[in-house]
């Protein structure tokens, strides 16, 4: 937090250069008209999906099957195959991404050459877009010599690299947040390394870890790119019952509505979308109770 | 020039075994030397305090102590440092027991975010100590470290919910409920009030009956009032590369320190012409 | 120096037997079998430890798959299909008899889409990131943070299906009167450009933070009001920061795929001007994948080389953005 408190006396403050100088209001001005269109833009999102998606926001939406008739068609399969993806995306990603951020906080040696450019490895691939991971999973699969890519798990996989990074890069964050002290602490007691981080640091870091993965699932869970590559798109009139389930996912089934020239579909996609929107919002106050409520201060 | 040294330093009638003993050791940071050749034997159930201004390297010597500038990547250490007849620093010697052994109290107070018993309870517990009654253990621990009376009630309550002295008293009873030998402090009161100050100071002078305490301390008065035995670090800047390296000067007796010192240099730093 | 003796003591050395120190029972601490320091084997712990070894080790692991997943099927594909031809080709019609493989109309299309978000995303997000740090009363920064972070996870999907929907047919077209069809790279840039202030913002936000008051503070003494020391002092030393985070900008919409697929439009032309619509090097990988490609077909390979060439220039715009972040960081 760096505002700056000037204490200049109001009647100074008519001169050329003060607070109050056309100039300086117009400047003031402008930054507040940036976060005004900003914040307005998600307004009227928010508002243009709601008004929109508002006709097809009933049970039909989330109780039936896709079909021809925009007016019959439901997301059911999709909102089911969405959460079989992100459950096992976590499942996949959150003990993998957890660990491998322990041992690059707690003890690669950070003068390491390598450690190093495992490091900036790992700040590049969150860069990476998302549909680099659908082709990576896409080869993957060719490589396995699967014919059938339209599987939970091969979706699921291609999520949790993509969100890997993203949690490596959290979590790390989270420990460094833990006072070096306490690690001293549990140490100095003839605590070793590992139990050091297993009973000190871990649970200290937990809600961090918990806020940042959250939202680095949600990110997952909006995401379509890459689920596309790997025959995401289908068209389902079953639930997905398994790790090796066919599966479509909420983000795809709005793309294939969005993609239809009928009104009728894209009235469907944004109800869908509301759908989607009301998911992520709960995930996010999920990940901003925890960070609020639990974050120990130090 | 009259200053009240503890009772015991005038009993000081004979050396006991020493705990530790240091020979020619030298820590180094990277290829920086932090500490030069630094020959001192550290008394059982007596209390010796390093002094010596900033910089001097006495903190680092206490923490070599029990193998903690482990933790910081580069520091190495040169020299025997030999306890019970085993160099801490020997390969094959396991850090984890070192420090099982020799606890050591840091200059901030602290406590894990857990209740005050688990704050307790945690050394004998990730230590593996067979332990019969772990409520009489964390009770006779903080009866040890005069704090029972203060916790008795709120022992499943935050440690964090605790004043800096008690937090620091709770750090010690800690300390002790793994049953060290040497228990290594490190500017213990910096962060306390003097009331705080005073607590943990005649602490101090009972845990001596049962315990090697070595200290660090920037304060002069505090060294001269609870130390048997006192040394003086100096930093000196290398001739070669200017590099400011930790010095012992003198290591007697505290009273010897302060009252007739044989080093110069401890002389000025005593009588505040220096640091 | 070993353990020096009291002063008294050489006097009351005759004495030293009534203060023996009487001796309690030996705790646990101090009981000292031969070889009591030595190491102990803890293999549970090392097991634990090499596995999370190995998990960090994972990262790398993706990125070589990633090369080796990208750079096969390219290599396939170069065999075909000269370089020459793929990069610098401007027709792009793959499925066609008569194939041909120029990346340039893909290449404008991204490039079009990009600096549409870029010139939305930069001045809306510097100005919020500004605010923010200089201006904003703590509550107020409570309050926009998260609204941000909502901004920055609504799915890309919401986002291109506002863009299709509301940006390009209501405003476009039905407001402004523009004579633009189904599809313009204006409403998808302009979306993927709001998408993108959040990251331009929180960036450079933290940037602006990380310049130390004391400047500020001797640019208010010297009798500047907050804009000069904004524009004067904050702004230049936390310019490698900033510009950081328009690199990262750069590099979101380069790679952002479904707001292009679906607002951007699906015909490869060279694309002359904002109101057109385009095919994306994204876009194109993701309607490709609506088609069956069979693997080793040159379809296949085709998606392949298109997603090394996005790789490769993330890279090199993400490298950049690193190297730029370093920079401030080490200036403070």
């Amino acid at each position: 937090m760096s505002t700056t408190t000037l204490s200049v006396p109001r009647r100074l403050g008519r001169a050329k250069g003060g607070e109050d100088s056309p100039k300086a209001m117009a400047f003031m001005a402008a930054l507040w008209f940036c976060l005004f269109v900003a914040v307005l833009f998600l307004v009227v999102l928010i508002a243009v999906t709601v008004i929109e998606g508002l006709p097809r926001w009933d049970g039909a939406l989330l109780g039936n099957y896709p079909g021809p008739d925009p007016l019959e068609a439901g997301a059911r399969p999709a909102i089911l195959g969405s959460m079989w993806v992100i459950a096992t995306t976590a499942t996949m990603a959150i003990p993998l991404g957890v660990a491998a951020a322990i041992h690059l906080e707690e003890f690669a040696d950070p003068t390491n050459r390598f450690n190093r450019f495992v490091e900036l490895n790992v700040q590049n691939l969150a860069a990476v877009p998302a549909i680099v991971y659908g082709l990576l999973t896409l080869s993957a699969v060719a490589l396995l010599g699967l014919t059938n890519k339209n599987m939970v798990i091969v979706g699921a996989m291609s999520l949790a690299l993509l969100i890997l990074p993203v949690i490596i890069i959290s979590t790390r964050e989270a420990l460094r947040a833990v006072p070096i002290e306490i690690r001293h602490g549990s140490l100095a007691l003839g605590a070793s390394p590992l139990q050091t981080v297993i009973r000190q640091t871990l649970p200290a870091a937990v809600p961090g870890i918990a806020t940042g993965s959250i939202l680095a699932l949600s990110r997952a869970l909006g995401e379509a790119a890459p689920l596309l590559l790997l025959g995401g798109l289908v068209f389902l009139r079953f639930d997905p019952n398994g790790l090796l389930s066919g599966y479509t996912t909420l983000p795809i089934q709005i793309f294939n509505w969005s993609s239809r020239p009928q009104a009728g579909f894209h009235t469907l996609a944004a109800a869908a979308s509301m759908v989607l929107l009301a998911l992520l919002m709960a995930m996010n106050s999920l990940a901003i109770y925890i960070r609020n409520r639990f974050q120990q201060r130090w | 020039m009259t200053r009240t040294y503890t009772s015991r330093a005038r009993e000081l009638v004979d050396t006991p075994s020493p705990v530790i003993s240091c020979t020619d050791v030298n820590i180094y940071y990277g290829k920086f030397r932090a500490v030069s050749d630094v020959t001192l034997e550290f008394g059982d159930r007596e209390i010796t305090a390093l002094i010596g201004p900033s910089g001097c390297g006495k903190s680092t010597v206490l923490r070599s102590l029990n193998r903690m500038n482990d933790l910081i990547p580069g520091a190495r250490v040169e020299g025997v440092i030999d306890y019970h007849g085993q160099n801490i620093y020997d390969r094959g010697v396991d850090a984890i027991e070192v420090r099982r052994r020799i606890g050591m109290v840091f200059q901030k107070p602290n406590p894990f975010p857990k209740s005050i018993f688990d704050n307790i309870a945690y050394g004998p517990r990730v230590s593996g100590m067979q332990v019969d009654n772990m409520e009489e253990l964390v009770e006779k621990s903080l009866r040890d470290a005069a704090l029972w009376d203060e916790v008795k009630d709120k022992l499943k309550q935050s440690a964090f919910g605790l004043s800096g002295g008690q937090q620091q008293r709770l750090c010690i009873a800690r300390t002790i409920a793994v049953q060290p030998e040497v228990i290594l402090m490190d500017e213990p009161c910096s962060a306390l009030d003097p009331i705080a100050t005073m607590k943990i100071e005649d602490l101090m002078q009972q845990l001596r009956e049962q315990y090697a305490i070595i200290i660090v301390t920037h304060n002069m008065q505090q060294a001269a009032r609870v130390a048997d035995r006192t040394a003086f670090f100096t930093a000196m800047a290398s001739e070669e590369t200017g590099d400011r390296t930790g010095q012992l000067v003198e290591y007697d007796t505290t009273e010897v320190i302060f009252e007739r010192p044989a080093d110069q240099r401890t002389e000025d730093y005593i009588s505040g012409r220096f640091g | 120096m070993s353990l020096p003796r009291s002063p008294e003591a050489a006097t009351l050395d005759r004495v030293s037997a009534v203060i023996e120190p009487t001796e309690s029972p030996a705790p646990v601490g101090r009981d000292f079998p031969a070889g009591f320091l030595a190491a102990r084997s803890r293999p549970g712990e090392t097991i634990t430890l090499g596995l999370m070894k190995l998990s960090a080790w994972v990262s790398i692991a993706i990125t070589i798959g990633i090369v080796v997943a990208l750079l096969i099927p390219s290599i396939d594909f170069f065999r075909q299909v000269s370089v020459m031809d793929f990069l610098f080709g401007t027709r792009w019609a793959p499925r066609f008899a008569n194939a041909s493989f120029g990346v340039v109309p893909l290449v404008t299309a991204t490039l079009w889409t990009t600096l549409i978000a870029l010139c939305t995303a930069v001045p809306l997000g510097l100005g919020a990131a500004v605010y923010l740090a200089e201006y904003a009363p703590w509550r107020v920064r409570k309050l926009l943070k998260p609204i941000l972070e909502i901004l920055a996870g609504v799915p890309t999907v919401v986002y291109g299906l506002f863009a299709l929907t509301f940006v390009q047919q209501t405003v476009l077209r039905d407001w402004l009167g523009f004579t633009t069809g189904a599809f313009s790279v204006l409403a998808a840039g302009l979306v993927m450009g709001v998408m993108i202030v959040p990251t331009v913002a929180s960036v450079s936000e933290d940037a602006m933070s990380a310049v130390p008051n004391a400047l500020r503070q001797g640019s208010a003494a010297l009798g500047a009001n907050r804009m000069q020391t904004t524009l004067r002092v904050v702004f230049p030393a936390a310019l490698s920061g900033i510009v950081a985070a328009i690199i990262l900008g750069v590099s979101r919409a380069v790679g952002e795929t479904m707001i292009v697929a679906i607002a951007a439009g699906s015909q490869a032309r060279i694309v002359g001007g904002p109101l057109e619509q385009g095919l994306t090097m994204t876009s194109f990988i993701a309607n490709a994948a609506l088609g069956d490609s069979r693997v080793g077909s040159l379809a296949y390979d085709t998606l392949f080389a298109v997603g090394l060439l996005l790789f490769v220039i993330t890279l090199v715009v993400n490298a950049i953005s690193i190297a730029f972040v370093r920079r401030f960081r080490e200036a403070y």
